[in-house]
């Protein structure tokens, strides 16, 4: 499906369709929010949005009108948050690979690699019928995944945020397929098991 | 406590860290035919596991709903928006 620009050239004969100038009471609102949305910074997120406005204006050629200005200015804050991201991975990968917390249970035994007694999961017994619906459930999840490692929480917002694929997340954040399935099933072995100690 | 699991199907009937990295997987990639028999094995005994796995998903649908609602989030004040336009209007005459 092709759009026409919505900078009409003909009004504006000379100028390339995008104006400079009006990008920041048009966009910044809307960049500034999904920047803070995904690194949960506010200070990094104002500074990742000027140095969108500013990057963008070092390439005006790469805005062709194909898509619009907004899309145009998300991509390049989307690699600014990746990017972020990274270094925060970077962080962990020297140390242990997988960006575990130092006090990280394993909730399997060591050798037969069964559950732990003490860590069986059990039912979640929902007070409404829908856990989805249910405010308190939401609020306890949304503490356990607070106290996740960033680099879990990088994998879990692209996935679910961004909806981004396996490969492409693992390619961002510069993970090997069998680090972020590791990744994965602590992260979610974790969350599990604080959503059981703290429902009750 | 240390027992010895001698046959591969003993392994996989016991081994419930495989079959939930196995029950994470399997939300994403399609996993192998002997991964999907050696899980649906384990599954059929293993209660704790199903239990897991129930949760497993209904966690998946939980955080899509959480990371994509809306939140009220601090805004950008007129001063540092002034302060980027200024900046772009800097550049831009220079450019030209």
């Amino acid at each position: 499906m092709h759009s026409e620009p919505i900078v009409d050239t003909a009004v504006n004969p000379g100028k390339h369709q995008s104006d400079p100038e009006k990008w920041v009471d048009l966009h910044s609102d809307f960049l500034f929010s999904y920047a803070y949305s995904r690194i949960n910074d506010e200070e990094l997120a104002r500074d990742l949005v000027q140095e969108t406005f500013l990057a963008a204006l070092e390439k005006p050629g790469a805005f062709r009108g194909e898509s619009s200005e907004r899309t145009w200015l998300t991509a390049i804050i989307k690699y600014k948050v990746i990017d972020v991201y990274r270094k925060k991975a970077r962080a962990f990968t020297t140390k242990e690979g997988y960006g575990m917390p130092a006090d990280d249970e394993d909730f399997f035994d060591p050798e037969l690699n069964n559950w732990k007694k003490e860590h069986w999961p059990e039912p979640f017994v929902c007070k409404g019928t829908d856990p989805l619906e249910d405010k308190e459930f939401m609020d306890i999840l949304q503490k356990c995944l607070q106290k996740l490692p960033s680099l879990w929480m990088s994998v879990f917002r692209l996935k679910h945020m961004d909806d981004e694929k396996t490969e492409d997340i693992c390619k961002a954040l510069r993970l090997s397929a069998s680090n972020y399935w590791v990744i994965i099933h602590r992260a979610k072995v974790n969350l599990r098991s604080c959503l059981q100690k703290n429902w009750i | 406590m240390s027992k010895q699991l001698k046959t591969r199907r003993e392994k996989i009937l016991y081994n419930c860290r495989k079959a939930t990295l196995l029950i994470e997987r399997k939300h994403e990639v399609e996993l192998t035919p002997r991964e999907r028999m050696e899980l649906e094995l384990h599954l059929a005994g293993c209660y704790i596991c199903r239990v897991y796995e129930q949760q497993s998903i209904l966690m998946n649908g939980l955080m899509s709903k959480i990371f994509k609602a809306a939140r009220v989030e601090p805004r950008l004040d007129d001063a540092f928006k002034d302060e980027i336009k200024k900046r772009i209007k800097g550049r831009i005459i220079r450019g030209i």
